[in-house]
């Protein structure tokens, strides 16, 4: 029987594979679909200290295997959260991770502290490489300086599991990755979205409000698997795969190239099951090549 | 959990209704929840690898017992243009069934709906399912020409369909809003339905709200996900930037930030 528990830090996962922030709201719009405990963790969407609108329309362009966005981390603040999302979703059999959010360091601070106090929620993932903000987001994200003081800062302020979410936009993301691991994190999730842009050539418009904004789907998937695999062979702690998971053998790809679990995001825009599926995938993956647990996969890549 | 589907569809037939207007109707692998005018499905083109993103349309017409819907497509786009090339007996993925639907009239009401393009669809799945007396019911469907027309007889016997034409070539010539019943008349009704551009909402928005006429349309906001998720189609309202796709596609006039 194949077993897909995993382990990162001190979360026990029913399996690796988990839903990416952005991408699965707050788990009740997924939990429309099917019984959302079946999954191995939800990161849940972008939250910051106070109500943030985000960007203007138009938000979104299809592009070539993928889409860009440029939401600007619309949410209601942390407080609301707590008060009108936590407690209908807070018995969701499964790991929810809040994705933490700030202009500054102290607001990161402000809103860890906050989740620190609720029961349910285990962990926490630092974004500090969200491409769609003015202030703070990928800003702390794009040097080890600005990485390590909001990895520091919050690491003071939260015992409880530190996942950071790194950013692809960069030089050399290992760096970035060594650099959150030396100020206490306990895992790194990569990565966020590819800044990028489209144009209407016959308008001569951009096709985003912001003229640019955060490119993600299959169209990335071979440059985030590059990534996973540099710094899984760089730090120690666990690493979570995403960018353009779109099914079983993209999962089992990041799992090779080091990836403890993995995370699928825009591919739940088009398909809400395609996580499930993957679940099932990995099972019969293991089972076709006489595994028995993820530890015989993870980092497996033959060279 | 449960309340919302992904299936796979059989396409029963694709019927051109115009040379831009495609009627597609599906046969769903099982019972058919209700579906109410308004809201729309999220289809996915799988025969056509660069279209990345599934695209959504309202529904036309839901039949509970031979648990088949309808959708008008329009061709607008790449995805649009390669979903009317879909023929009977290949299938497609619908996520189902999505969004608000339009609030019904109540009994003895009269009421306006109003459709440009493929717009028509839910203000006639509207004034099919209104259960209201056909002469309680005036629909007016605008085209470019009388060509972008398509043909409605069956509809005759839900309401009295009114067709208006930009250059005239049949039906009164204008815009909708050119039409008697929403230039002079529109106070006689006690609910006005509109879908179809934005342009044209607009100006029937502008219209009932003179008039002081309740008034729901129906957006189509450039969407990813269709369920609530990807924060895309947004429209700014009283209460925020709220999701076209889960807060909509229907909204009261006064909700919405338009200035008319």
């Amino acid at each position: 029987m194949a077993d897909l528990t995993t382990k990162i830090d001190r979360l026990q996962l029913k399996n690796p594979v988990m839903l990416a922030s952005g991408t699965c709201g707050f788990a009740e719009e997924i939990n429309d679909f099917y019984d959302v405990s079946q999954l191995g963790g939800i990161f849940l969407k972008g939250t910051t200290p106070r109500n943030r609108d985000g960007n203007l329309y138009p938000r979104m362009a299809e592009t070539p295997s993928g889409m860009l966005n440029a939401v600007g981390l619309q949410n209601k603040g942390i407080d609301y959260f707590i008060e009108n999302i936590y407690p209908r979703i807070k018995n969701y059999d499964t790991p929810l991770i809040v994705n933490v959010n700030g202009s500054t360091v102290e607001e990161y601070i402000e809103v860890t502290e906050k989740v620190n106090e609720l029961d349910k929620i285990p962990a926490i993932e630092l974004n500090i490489s969200c491409p769609n903000v003015k202030e703070g987001g990928m800003a702390f994200g794009v040097t080890c300086p600005g990485a390590e003081a909001v990895t520091r800062e919050v690491r003071k302020a939260y015992g409880k599991t530190l996942i950071v979410k790194l950013s692809p936009n960069v030089t050399d993301v290992s760096e970035i990755a060594k650099a959150v691991e030396g100020q206490g994190a306990d895992s790194v999730s990569l990565v966020n979205t590819f800044v990028g842009m489209a144009i209407d050539s016959e308008t001569r418009k951009p096709l985003l409000s912001t003229v640019t904004g955060g490119l993600s789907g299959p169209a990335i998937k071979p440059v985030a698997l590059r990534m996973v695999w540099q710094v899984s062979s760089a730090v120690k702690i666990p690493v979570i795969g995403m960018g353009g998971i779109m099914n079983t053998a993209d999962a089992v790809e990041f799992l090779l190239a080091g990836a403890t679990a993995i995370q699928v995001g825009t591919a739940v825009f088009k398909d809400p099951f395609i996580p499930l599926q993957i679940i099932e995938g990995l099972k019969s993956y293991l089972e076709r090549h006489n595994m028995h647990s993820m530890s015989e996969i993870v980092g497996g890549l033959q060279l | 959990m449960g309340k919302k589907l992904v299936s796979d569809f059989l396409v029963l037939n694709n019927i051109p209704l115009n040379s831009t207007n495609y009627l597609i109707k599906l046969q769903a692998p099982g019972t058919l929840p209700p579906i109410f005018p308004g809201q729309f499905v999220n289809i996915d083109i799988k025969s056509a690898s660069e279209i990345f993103l599934r695209r959504p349309f309202s529904v036309f017409e839901v039949d509970n017992t031979e648990n088949t819907l309808s959708v008008i497509v329009k061709i607008l786009g790449r995805g649009s243009k390669k979903l009317t090339e879909i023929t009977p007996g290949e299938k497609l993925s619908l996520i189902y069934p999505l969004g608000k639907h339009f609030t019904f009239p109540g009994k003895s009401e009269k009421i306006l709906a109003v459709g440009g393009g493929s717009g028509l669809a839910p203000m006639l799945f509207l004034a099919k399912e209104s259960k209201l007396p056909a002469g309680n019911i005036d629909i007016v469907i605008g085209a470019r020409s009388a060509s972008d027309h398509v043909e409605l007889e069956s509809y005759k016997k839900y309401g009295k369909i009114h067709l208006t034409t930009e250059d005239g070539s049949l039906g009164t010539k204008g815009f909708v809003t050119d039409h008697p019943l929403l230039k002079n008349d529109i106070e006689r009704y006690d609910k006005v339905y509109a879908c179809g551009p934005v342009g044209m909402m607009k100006a029937v928005a502008g219209l009932a709200k003179n008039a002081g006429v309740f008034c729901e349309v129906s957006l189509e906001n450039l969407m990813a996900c269709g369920f609530g998720v990807c924060l895309c189609c947004i429209e700014p309202t009283v209460k925020g930037n709220l999701c076209v796709c889960t807060e909509g596609p229907v909204f009261n006039i006064n909700e919405l930030k338009w200035q008319i």
